[in-house]
């Protein structure tokens, strides 16, 4: 497997008289987790439904795995896992029937180096759903059907995984579960991952790197960490002096604490100094091109 | 080699459907209140005389009704299927995999014609047991046999081609309302003798008459031909009208469907799950 799990040059979209994608590049490499963020509309979906091979594209360059998805044969697609949000298909199926079935399609296309499908038992144990191997899908919870989504989008072992606003109605412990499975999986699989996602914590928990994609094109493309300290050096430091609250923003955050501890000693409490977030960058990005 | 691999698979996942339907509750009510209909109609129907004849109306009905049935199981419960399938997202996940559409399709073969043959089985055994006049000889069983097989090549495809063409499941009334309409002039329920002439020529454009009228063939004493166009079971013209129906959803519904399949995208069935959504609300 070559280093770029996907290449995308130029890419446009157009709808009617309307550019969705107008221009867009991007480079996922091998064993990256890439968070795809932007506003409604701003083409999201479409990007990722494009690179699935789920969309023909106007315009522009795109590689997945060394082929044009809109060319992707059978062979192409065992190589990739699309995690779909389930509604009510297979709903009498069993959670172990079904991913027996489906795993039982990619068993042609393992190599020596990724036995397929994934042994149905271990994937059920890795997501969380031993206790409902047994259970008609219909009767899952919204969270445990998440997770058999999941189960199904991985059941292949891809080098490739789409995930699409996975989290999207998630309770904060549903979340949490998932971003613990979303781990184990690029930690012990070393996957390539990329998601769409609305949740900004999300992204920085879990992606290596993160795309901005508004106005049809990538605002910004770097590590949460490179582009909080792109956009804004500043941080803000907040402390409390006899209970009484203070907070400043400064561009030299160390050299600020060291003259506040210097002048008020032990009597500075509570110290606390933030960096901007990755929310701060999105939202200054965002802004920034809206006007 | 891959290509019998595929055909397992998808003999697999119709195996387990129809599993499934059979064993699950609400899936069993729904295949088993048409062929319950079907057999209260026909009881119904048994005490009234073929016009002309001494012949039981109830036993003339049921090689037609069976013939019906393959109408209904391979066509509308096919388009059914399908048409739901595109909603729930069951065919999306299908396209996510390798291979996954010719094991769907082939799986919803399996499944359709697994329940249109019980069916006939079951309402062939009634007719056996409580219709006089039913019976079924060596050649009988043959014609039976290929008009069955002709049956469902007849008709899956249309039913593939209606459910790629349906917007949504709610549209099957689109189709079920012609479906009706040519159920009454194929000479199911009544002999289509009595029919004026140009109904007779449009019920003879589509199968449903020519799949009553082989399995009349199959099943009915020779001399109740007199009831039918020119006197006869015309098996000749019956193979070839369901040989041409065959050749062209043949050719129409790989077309259609694939045309269908490239179109399914995520964003796509998000969006009629949230129209389904704003319905129930």
């Amino acid at each position: 497997m070559s280093d770029v799990a996907a290449e995308v040059r130029g890419l446009r979209m157009r709808y009617g008289a309307v550019d969705v994608l107008d221009g867009v590049d991007f480079d996922i490499r091998a064993g990256e987790v890439v968070a795809l963020l932007g506003p409604n509309g701003a083409g999201k979906t479409t990007t990722i439904e494009i690179l699935e091979g789920f969309r023909a594209r106007s315009a522009g360059r795109v590689t997945v795995l060394g082929t044009d998805p809109e060319h992707g044969g059978e062979q192409w697609r065992a190589r990739l896992g699309v995690v779909l949000q389930s509604w009510r298909d297979h709903a009498k199926w069993r959670v172990r029937e079904l991913l027996d079935h489906l795993g039982a399609y990619y068993a042609r296309y393992a190599t020596p180096e990724i036995r397929r499908p994934w042994d149905t038992a271990e994937l059920i144990g890795l997501v969380g759903l031993t206790a409902q191997a047994g259970t008609r899908i219909a009767n899952l919870s919204g969270g445990q059907r998440r997770r058999l989504d999941v189960a199904i989008g991985i059941v292949g072992r891809p080098e490739l995984l789409f995930l699409d606003e996975p989290t999207a109605g998630f309770d904060p412990r549903a979340r949490r579960e998932f971003h613990e499975l979303v781990h184990r999986l690029t930690d012990r699989e070393q996957a390539t991952v990329l998601l769409t996602t609305h949740d900004l914590a999300e992204a920085e928990k879990l992606a290596d790197r993160v795309l901005i994609l508004a106005g049809g094109r990538i605002l910004a493309d770097g590590s949460p960490d490179e582009l909080a300290l792109r956009l804004s050096a500043q941080a803000e430091v907040r402390w409390t002096i006899d209970g009484q609250r203070f907070v400043h923003p400064t561009d030299e955050a160390t050299a600020f604490t060291r003259k506040l501890f210097a002048q008020h000693g032990e009597a500075v409490r509570d110290l606390e100094v933030r960096r901007a977030s990755l929310e701060d960058t999105y939202m200054a990005l965002v802004q920034e091109y809206e006007q | 080699m891959n290509a019998l691999r595929v055909v397992r698979l998808g003999l697999a996942r119709g195996g387990i459907e129809l599993r499934l339907a059979l064993t699950y509750w609400p899936d069993l009510v729904q295949t088993t209140v048409f062929t319950a209909i079907q057999i209260l109609v026909l009881f119904l129907m048994r005490g009234h005389h073929v016009p002309g004849t001494t012949f039981s109306l109830g036993s003339l009905t049921l090689p037609s009704v069976i013939g019906m049935g393959f109408a209904f199981g391979g066509l509308m419960a096919v388009t059914g299927f399908i048409a739901v399938d595109r909603e729930d997202g069951t065919l999306l996940r299908a396209k996510a995999m390798p291979d996954g559409m010719t094991a769907y399709v082939i799986g919803k073969i399996v499944l359709s014609s697994a329940t249109t043959l019980i069916g006939m089985v079951i309402t062939l055994a009634l007719g056996l047991i409580a219709f006089p006049g039913i019976s079924v000889s060596a050649s009988g069983a043959a014609t039976l046999g290929w008009v069955a097989v002709l049956g469902l090549l007849a008709t899956i495809p249309i039913g593939i081609t209606l459910g790629s063409m349906i917007p949504s499941p709610r549209f099957i009334g689109v189709v079920l309302l012609p479906f009706g309409a040519i159920t009454a002039i194929s000479g199911i329920f009544y002999p289509i003798t009595h029919l004026p002439g140009w109904l007779q020529a449009i019920g003879q454009l589509f199968p449903m008459y020519w799949l009553g009228l082989g399995m009349r063939a199959a099943l009915l004493p020779s001399h109740l031909a007199s009831v039918e166009i020119d006197g006869s079971w015309r098996l000749p013209l019956v193979f070839l009208a369901l040989a041409l129906w065959s050749v062209l959803g043949l050719a129409v519904a790989p077309v259609v469907l694939r045309r269908m399949a490239r179109r399914e995208s995520g964003s796509r069935v998000a969006a009629r799950r949230e129209r389904a959504l704003l319905r129930a609300t």
